[in-house]
């Protein structure tokens, strides 16, 4: 397999007023052709951020340093001029919230057919062909019809297949799908997996699926990024992940998800809340919320080990884990 | 004039603000918001200077050697003259420069204080009622309101003048009573959630007469919105009211106004430039100070908006 | 759509009545007339009068008959100048007022957009900062005001421009006014436009279209421009009626021949018939001015039609 992309040292920093935060620190991870990468963690843990900084997506205040190599283009610190001929051709992204994601005030077919204009050189009937082609791929009925359509007169469900056939117009090396299932209804976010896993086969595009839901990982993701307070904690293949978790935060997260944790007697959340990023604690950032933490922890933080199968994870912790109930 | 200070818009979006909170936190929402207009310089300097010509303007005349209306028949036409003791010159009638700003800016002032309070009055006595009694009455009350906001609020004005004339008092009760309109929707929307709270319902249960529950239980929550308004409306009246004065229809000779100088002033600006330039200058600064001031509430207010 | 349209055309019926109606009333309750002039007329001479216009009878009537004369496209006599009917000095002098406010507006609110634009993608950069002094300047100093420093430094000091007067079709004596009148209105749509422009560039589509790699100016052309006009276009129509009536004043300040003039003649006048016959045609263009905006507003956002 090859690398089609390959992130060194990302860092993320936002400036505030007086000050500056760090929302991603220090990433490095590969991405395989065809493969999916779930990257996994609570909100705030920088796992979008990363993904739209190399989309050179982020806010104003927003600063990035590190390198993303897709082949021999670094994509960190690209003029954007030169980034819009990468992004929306060879790599693409699918926002959380489809309801808000799509234009109002122009139809589908005019933002599907664009992409298609400007990366493929298409003239707009051609352009406008294949969009409706495309819809039909990611099943929406009666494309012809709904082509012609606003964003608004369609369901969520709907529009986040819209946002999919968008995304995938150019046949792109590398999807990105943020949350894309979050803001579905349950029974159509099984079948929206199902259309990311079928797609990404057929274009042979390495998707990577940002989430804060182990059960979306399971059925979908080969390898899996766990990221906690803007640093990956973990790296591993999934069904190994799942069953023999190392770091004692994906063990948290397997408990606390209800579809996973079904042999546990009930459900154990990770106790406390995510650290706020402006105060990250000395030492290991996952120390006031660990069970497992002892006094190295509060000094010093563990870096990205390699184990055994090209597994990482970062904890200094050695021995078997078990949660600990605490009285 | 309507929008000229953008009003409408920062009143809606604090009028959203308090709505959205869970209690009504009029006060404590103003008392945050003015410790953040205390940080912000522009402003804070714009109340100091606004304060400043305030003093002056009451003050000032009693330490003026000449009165507004007295003759100096040595000194006519004069441009500004220290030895002569005429700062700011003289008009083409002899009558000091300084002595005269001083009074128009001070009738200026009261003007847009007297509109601004009946404008006020008015709209939150209005808003409070059609809000507090909903249904068919709130329907006809505020359908009122929308009719009035399509008629063209000059002609309006000019029309007031053909009825009240010659009578500048009740001339700019007059415009003070028809800038009521963007506070009576504001007040009604925040009765309409402060009515379903728990304390007015308590005192209706309790038999509280409706004229005693809005009076002593919807209008003290209203006081940041009044506030915020009041200061918005302010340099809409001075300019309202220096406009009808330069037309001629407002402020009558020998009073004077801020509007009525700049129209005496501008015919013969190319000659004698000091009896345009001075009024002008102490009106500009005045509408200046007073925006800054209403921005720095609103930025105060609404502190993502910068 | 055109059910939608149908529908708002009907709702301003109403509004246009009782507004007439309003004035009317307003108007004639006011104390005075317009035969009270300095000098006392004989009592017939003045029963003659007050026949003539239909004054001697009562109210009710005279509102009645307005209101027929007024179906029939009819405004009445002017009741100060002799052999005038309100049409005809509306058919004097509106069209230039008409034609500066329209010059004001279409120059006002191109630059206006086109700053609010700027400013907007240059957000607390230079061209902000410049834009925003000059929005403050438009839009505080009131436009009399404005109009004296301009005539006095461009007209008088620099004399670039004639400071006032009117020679027919010369453009060159328009400049002044229009200035004055477009440089609030200006103002005005190019704060609306910097506030709506940031808005949508922080919204989710936007980021979705620098997603798709196509190129700010496209990002901003086809993605943003549309959605962001909409606060500005619902300005539009209260724009351009404050450009109408402002330039009552402004025709006043420069000595032009519009409506201005006879207007604030007849308000002192108490001339029913010109203040009257103004004031609802103003009414009537504010209305269809309102019209046009929402169908407009329709148009560029799909979602209100539905409503």
């Amino acid at each position: 397999m090859s690398k089609v992309l390959e992130v060194n040292d990302l860092s993320v920093t936002f400036a505030l007023r007086n000050s500056e935060v760090r929302a991603v620190n220090d990433l490095s991870f590969t991405l395989e052709a065809g493969e999916t990468l779930a990257v996994v963690g609570e909100s705030g843990s920088g796992k979008s951020q990363a993904f739209l900084s190399i989309m050179g997506l982020l806010a104003r205040n927003g600063r990035t340093t590190g390198t993303a190599m897709m082949g021999d283009i670094n994509l960190v610190g690209m003029r954007t001029s030169q980034l819009d001929h990468i992004r929306g051709k060879d790599i693409a992204m699918i926002f959380q919230d489809p309801m808000t994601s799509l234009n109002p005030s122009l139809r589908v077919k005019t933002q599907l057919s664009e992409v298609l204009v400007k990366h493929r050189g298409f003239d707009k009937d051609k352009a406008t062909r294949a969009a409706v082609e495309m819809l039909e791929r990611v099943g929406i009925p009666e494309p012809a019809k709904r082509a012609n359509a606003y964003p608004h007169e369609m369901s969520g469900g709907m529009r986040q297949r819209v946002m999919i056939a968008m995304a995938l117009l150019c046949q792109p090396k590398i999807l990105i799908a943020d949350e894309p299932t979050t803001a579905l209804d349950v029974t159509v976010q099984a079948q929206m997996l199902d259309l990311f896993k079928s797609l990404t086969d057929d274009f042979g595009t390495s998707l990577v699926l940002i989430t804060h839901d182990l059960g979306v990982v399971a059925g979908v993701a080969d390898r899996m990024m766990v990221m906690y307070g803007g640093r990956a904690v973990e790296k591993g293949n999934v069904n190994e992940l799942f069953y023999d978790p190392r770091h004692p935060y994906t063990l948290g997260l397997l408990h606390s998800t209800p579809h996973i944790a079904h042999r546990a007697a009930r459900l154990d959340p990770i106790k406390g809340l995510p650290p706020s990023l402006e105060h990250l604690p000395k030492g290991c950032s996952f120390n006031p919320r660990c069970d497992f933490c002892f006094d190295r922890c509060l000094e010093e933080r563990p870096p990205l080990m390699p184990l055994a199968g090209g597994r990482e994870k970062a904890c200094f912790y050695e021995g078997p884990l078990q949660t600990r109930k605490v009285a | 004039m309507p929008g000229i200070t953008g009003k409408d818009q920062v009143l809606t979006a604090y009028a959203n603000k308090l709505a959205s909170l869970d209690a009504p936190k009029g006060r404590s929402l103003t008392q945050d918001a003015l410790y953040r207009l205390g940080r912000n310089k522009a402003a804070v300097f714009s109340i100091v200077l606004l304060v400043l010509i305030v003093v002056v303007a009451f003050a000032g005349p009693y330490l003026v050697p000449w009165g507004y209306s007295q003759v100096d028949w040595s000194n006519i036409r004069k441009p500004p003259d220290f030895d002569a003791g005429h700062f700011l010159g003289t008009d083409q009638n002899g009558r000091d420069m300084l002595a005269r700003v001083l009074q128009g800016t001070q009738m200026s002032l009261i003007v847009a204080f007297v509109a601004t309070l009946v404008s006020v009055s008015i709209g939150v006595v209005y808003g409070a009622v059609a809000g507090y009694f909903g249904g068919r009455v709130d329907a006809i009350m505020m359908r009122f309101v929308d009719i009035m906001y399509a008629l063209p609020y000059i002609l309006f004005v000019i029309i007031l003048v053909v009825m009240f004339g010659r009578n500048p008092v009740l001339l700019f009760v007059g415009i003070g009573a028809i800038e009521w309109l963007t506070m009576a929707r504001i007040v009604r929307g925040q009765t309409l959630s402060i009515k379903e709270k728990e304390f007015v319902e308590a005192a209706r249960a309790s038999g509280v007469k409706p004229f005693f529950i809005i009076m002593r239980h919807i209008v003290p929550n209203l006081t940041g919105p009044v506030v915020i308004y009041a200061t918005l409306t302010i340099p809409e009246i001075i300019i309202a009211e220096s406009f009808l004065s330069y037309l001629g229809l407002g402020v009558q000779e020998p009073q004077t106004s801020l509007g009525t100088l700049i129209s005496a002033g501008a015919p013969v600006a190319e000659v004698m430039p000091w009896l345009l330039l001075a009024p002008a200058a102490v009106l500009i600064t005045l509408l200046f100070c007073l925006t800054y001031i209403g921005d720095g509430l609103r930025d105060a207010l609404d502190p993502k908006d910068r | 759509m055109l059910a939608y349209a149908f529908r708002r055309v009907l709702s301003a019926i109403p509004i246009a009545l009782i507004a007439v109606t309003a004035c009317f009333f307003i108007l004639r309750l006011a104390p005075g007339g317009p035969f009270d002039g300095e000098r006392a007329l004989p009592p017939t001479v003045l029963a003659n009068l007050r026949a003539h216009y239909n004054l001697d009878q009562p109210l009710i009537n005279q509102y009645f008959i307005y209101i027929w004369r007024l179906l029939h496209g009819d405004l009445g006599p002017s009741m100060v100048i002799d052999g005038f009917n309100v049409s005809q000095l509306i058919a004097i002098g509106f069209p230039f007022t008409l034609t500066m406010a329209l010059t004001a507006f279409v120059i006002a609110t191109a630059i206006g957009m086109l700053a609010g634009m700027v400013a907007a993608v240059y957000q607390n950069k230079w061209p902000d900062y410049v834009l925003v002094l000059a929005v403050m300047i438009g839009v505080l100093i009131p436009n009399f005001l404005m109009a004296a420093l301009l005539q006095l430094w461009f007209g008088v000091y620099l004399r670039w421009f004639p400071a006032g007067g009117w020679v027919n079709g010369s453009w060159w004596h328009l400049v002044l006014p229009v200035t004055v009148l477009a440089w609030p209105h200006a103002g005005r749509i190019s704060r609306l436009m910097r506030g709506s422009m940031i808005e949508v560039l922080g919204t989710n589509y936007v980021r979705t279209a620098r997603s798709k790699g196509l190129g700010e100016r496209l990002v901003l052309a086809r993605h943003a421009i549309k959605p962001a006009l909409l606060p500005v276009v619902s300005y539009l129509g209260p724009g351009l009626s404050y450009l109408l009536t402002g330039s009552l004043a402004v025709e006043q300040i420069f000595g032009l021949p519009g409506i201005g003039k006879y207007f604030v003649t007849a308000a002192l006048n108490r001339d029913y018939g010109v203040v009257l016959g103004t004031t609802i045609l103003y009414m009537f263009i504010i209305l269809a001015l309102n019209l046009i905006v929402d169908l407009v507003y329709a148009w560029l956002d799909p979602k209100v039609r539905y409503r």
